[in-house]
């Protein structure tokens, strides 16, 4: 089972993203999104790191919601500091954040989701892999990002890939 | 309606290309160039989105994916330049 | 077509394009680099997010069937504007570019695999 569908979830998103890019849902379409969404992890398995499990599917997709929230506010507040902040009263700062996570995929994706989100753009990944260096854009209280970015990103990625 | 909306939204999306251009050859740094030239590449699929709408025709579509893939490529090409003065290891 | 959902589409179309001219606004009109990055990495994402969506609803009324094809590049710069950005912001602390904010101590000087 596992040497022949190696990995379900990804065989179904290359099948919707191709019936996407097709922009069709014929029978034919279907199939042939299937089939490369089955051939193309099978044959390009021995070029991947090691396969992550998601251990609480649930609490991904409530992770994406909130996400997806947060980068609306996320777009809002920046547009706000463009248009009615005076260039010179911003208060940009770098903090470090030091990381719990250990699996590679879950640091990507935090690092991903920081820079979408309020005014935070990751920038440096420490050689131990051990902190991440953050650029906040208008900040008073650097303890502050840090323990927001903790709390409402790092925990529930933490939980969901068990690391 | 929607031709005032869309005629409004060329002419802001055509200003932030001049603002883009204006950064792009300004600089005043590398990294400066090459975020004004990430922009544009946004700007650009905008305006494709746009004159799609406008001529109700699905075509651009395919240009605008185009353009995003390749923008993305040429970027992070570019910051690898950067980073280590060779862009192919 | 309906006068409400063509209200929506205008109003999708011009929230898309003000949000796309903010990201540029920014671009032209902060400070230094690092916080020049913000601007169209986030504007941008919703801007052209919308746009698309504006063009996903068009499309469907007008065609023959759904088109959600649009939701191909939403998602594609969903991914892809933060690892731009977060490799800009690499390249800019590896030329140690001035900045408003406290620049940290060099990441470089322990190794050269900063990639």
């Amino acid at each position: 089972m596992k040497r022949w569908l190696p990995h379900p979830l990804f065989t179904l998103m290359l099948a919707l993203v191709w019936l996407l890019l097709q922009n069709s849902l014929a029978f034919g379409q279907i199939l042939l999104g299937l089939l490369l969404g089955w051939a193309i992890p099978r044959f390009t398995i021995a070029f991947w790191p090691d396969r992550v499990e998601v251990h609480r599917p649930w609490l991904l997709l409530r992770f994406v919601l909130v996400f997806l929230y947060d980068v609306l506010v996320a777009n809002l507040t920046v547009a706000r500091l463009i248009l009615w902040q005076e260039p010179e009263q911003m208060h940009p700062v770098f903090v470090t954040v030091p990381l719990d996570l250990r699996e590679e995929l879950a640091i990507s994706l935090l690092a991903n989701v920081i820079c979408l989100t309020p005014g935070t753009v990751s920038a440096h990944l420490s050689e131990d892999r051990r902190s991440l260096l953050v650029h906040a854009l208008d900040s008073k209280d650097p303890e502050a990002v840090i323990a927001s970015i903790k709390q409402r990103y790092e925990a529930p990625l933490k939980e969901i890939f068990a690391c | 309606m929607l031709n005032l909306a869309l005629t409004l939204a060329f002419g802001l999306v055509a200003a932030a290309v001049g603002l883009s251009l204006y950064r792009l050859l300004r600089g005043p740094s590398a990294p400066d160039r090459i975020l004004a030239l990430d922009t544009l590449y946004i700007n650009t699929i905008a305006l494709l989105v746009l004159l799609g709408i406008q001529l109700a025709s699905p075509l651009y579509f395919e240009a605008a994916l185009l353009i995003a893939l390749m923008g993305f490529v040429g970027t992070v090409a570019l910051s690898k330049y950067l980073l280590r003065g060779d862009i192919i290891e | 077509m309906n006068p409400l959902i063509e209200a929506a589409l205008a109003l999708l179309v011009l929230a898309g394009a003000l949000f796309t001219f903010v990201g540029s606004l920014g671009l032209f009109r902060l400070q230094d680099f690092y916080t020049r990055l913000h601007a169209p990495t986030k504007a941008t994402t919703l801007g052209v997010g919308s746009l698309l969506i504006a063009s996903a609803l068009f499309f469907s009324l007008q065609g023959p069937g759904l088109s959600l094809h649009e939701i191909l590049i939403t998602l594609f710069l969903f991914i892809t504007a933060p690892v731009s950005a977060h490799l800009l912001a690499k390249a800019a602390l590896h030329q140690r570019l001035p900045s408003l904010a406290k620049l940290p101590e060099s990441q470089e000087d322990k190794s050269d695999q900063g990639a």
